[in-house]
């Protein structure tokens, strides 16, 4: 009996079992507020994605996709060179962005951190670099629409044009490809890059053949969430690409983007209708975007881990 | 004695101003398996990354003295081509996240060949020598990932033989092992032993016993810098130590 008498305690305590309660209670009414929480997030994000689909589901159509807006004032037309220009856009600005960001940060995670080890003067070049790639991501679009504004199409002389709203929003969306990219490459464990420079391997073989290959699913959620931001984005183009509702026949050629022309007709007209319907295309495109993330990061990662 | 494959002499290095290793001369003797043990932080992880070169990654080393491999000054070569001559294995099992041909076929390939009929050649041969082909050889295409802890690393002995090293280093390779996939890592080192000539790390007395043909002591007292105590044929160590501290430690003593 006597030797019984920790699991007596534990099993009679009667405090300890009110304790308990209590204790359960607690955990039940701070589960519920967190479920709310979440719950009421997700009415809110529903709310406004549905209002905007089922408010501009009434005007999309085959036609709406297909004609090109009429322009002037009335509203009238569709958004399919829209579309073109926004292609366009994202595709040239991720064709400078791309290999910039991606090359910038292979040099900060990959070359400089060894570099700095060794040179202070180098280590300061580093810390300014990081902390400059910072202050840009956190920076309003719009600075850096005033700023191409006033260095591509005004000083440099490329007018409104895809040139100039591609160099701008390169600016805007190198942050996030850097920062993204940087992220991935930290990923990367050590013990592959040792493994591959133990076997005879360089440097630089061992960046492209073994690093680089299993940053890529990061590399490409950069990518991919940047082109999100360039769809999205009004402030920086709205001074740069100019608003011609025609589809751009060169770089040198200004243009609207669909998020563009969402703002001219929800400012300059009355087709709030068409608004509506050009924003439920901008949402889906992003709805589309983000599961495609999903998906290439789920497959790719499969892959690198061998699943 | 035996051909000398890698020697030191008076080797010291330094990580910033700590004295990591002093005074270290060894001559390693070709086509044997020398172990080298000692208490954790005695140094001898850093004195095996001496062969290939690897504490030049790491900032702030500095070495003073001779390194040796097959009488050529080692820091006369050029690090890639002697990490070619000199494989490693890592504690930790290290694949690739690529398939198990890519794997093994990695060494060849960076080093510029291109004929596959020749990379598969290799890739056959060094999984047979690291006793993983009747294991993998359904699927070599699946991820070197995919395998368990003990065929990761024979995939990664294999990796390494791929290359055709003369000089193998394993840094503790059982240390993350199961018993049974520890004695197949042994067995498959005394077999390598018959070509390549091998040092290794292990914090297991046993292992290095069952291992080895020479075995080094480094011990370290409260300054940390390590020394070498004794090195001599494995059987004089385990029988007859002519250091105090090497018998102390590998009755078990302390360490």
């Amino acid at each position: 009996m006597i030797n019984d008498k920790p699991i007596s305690r534990f099993q009679n305590d009667s405090t300890m079992m009110k304790n308990l309660k209590v204790r359960n209670t607690t955990q039940s009414i701070w589960f519920s507020i967190m479920w709310i929480a979440g719950f009421a997030t997700l009415v809110v994000l529903l709310l406004v994605v549905g209002y905007v689909i089922v408010q501009g589901g009434k005007v999309i159509n085959w036609e709406f996709l297909t004609t090109p807006p009429r322009g002037g004032l009335s509203g009238d037309g569709g958004i399919s060179t829209t579309l073109g220009t926004t292609v366009y856009l994202v595709g040239l600005t991720l064709l400078i962005a791309t290999p910039l960001g991606i090359g910038a940060a292979i040099y900060l995670i990959e070359y400089a951190g060894e570099q700095g080890l060794t040179s202070p003067v180098m280590r300061v070049v580093i810390s300014i670099t990081n902390f400059a790639v910072e202050t840009l991501a956190g920076i309003p679009s719009i600075i850096f629409g005033l700023f191409g504004y006033a260095l591509f199409v005004s000083t440099l002389q490329f007018g409104w044009s895809l040139l100039s709203a591609s160099l701008a929003g390169a600016c805007l969306v190198l942050p996030t490809i850097i920062r993204t990219t940087e992220e991935a490459l930290l990923t990367v464990p050590d013990d592959y890059r040792r493994g591959s420079l133990a076997l005879g391997a360089t440097k630089w073989q061992t960046l492209h053949k073994v690093v680089l290959p299993a940053a890529l699913p990061g590399i490409i959620t950069g990518i991919v969430l940047s082109v999100g931001r360039i769809i999205s984005e009004t402030a920086v183009f709205f001074v740069t690409l100019g608003g011609s509702h025609r589809l751009p026949t060169s770089i040198m050629n200004g243009g609207r983007t669909l998020a563009l022309h969402l703002y001219y007709l929800a400012m300059d007209t009355n087709a709030f209708d068409k608004a509506m319907g050009t924003g439920a295309v901008l949402v889906v495109l992003i709805i589309l975007i983000n599961l495609s993330i999903n998906v290439i990061s789920t497959k790719l990662t499969a892959k690198v881990r061998g699943g | 004695m035996n051909t000398t494959k890698l020697e030191t002499k008076n080797y010291n290095l330094f990580y910033g101003n700590f004295h990591a290793l002093r005074d270290i001369s060894m001559q390693i003797p070709e086509k044997k398996v020398t172990a080298l043990i000692g208490p954790s932080g005695c140094g001898k992880s850093t004195f095996l990354r001496t062969f290939n070169r690897m504490n030049d990654l790491i900032a702030g080393v500095r070495t003073t003295g001779e390194v040796y491999i097959d009488n050529k000054d080692i820091f006369s070569i050029d690090p890639v081509a002697l990490r070619q001559n000199v494989g490693m294995v890592f504690q930790k099992p290290n694949p690739f996240p690529k398939s198990i041909f890519d794997n093994v076929a990695y060494g060849p390939r960076v080093t510029g060949m291109r004929d596959h009929k020749k990379l598969e050649e290799i890739v056959e041969s060094s999984l047979r020598s690291a006793a993983l082909w009747n294991e993998v050889k359904d699927d070599l295409a699946k991820s070197g990932l995919a395998l368990s802890g003990g065929q990761q690393q024979r995939l990664c002995i294999a990796r390494a033989l791929a290359v055709q090293p003369s000089v193998i280093l394993m840094d503790e390779p059982a240390a993350s092992l199961d018993p049974i996939a520890t004695l197949k890592i042994e067995d498959l080192i005394h077999d390598l032993s018959q070509n390549y000539t091998i040092v290794i790390v292990t914090h297991n007395m046993q292992q290095a016993g069952r291992v080895s043909d020479y075995t080094a002591f480094f011990y370290t007292d409260d300054t940390r810098t390590g020394r070498l105590v004794e090195f001599d044929e494995t059987n004089t160590i385990f029988t007859n130590p002519k250091d105090q501290r090497t018998e102390d430690y590998i009755t078990g003593r302390f360490g």
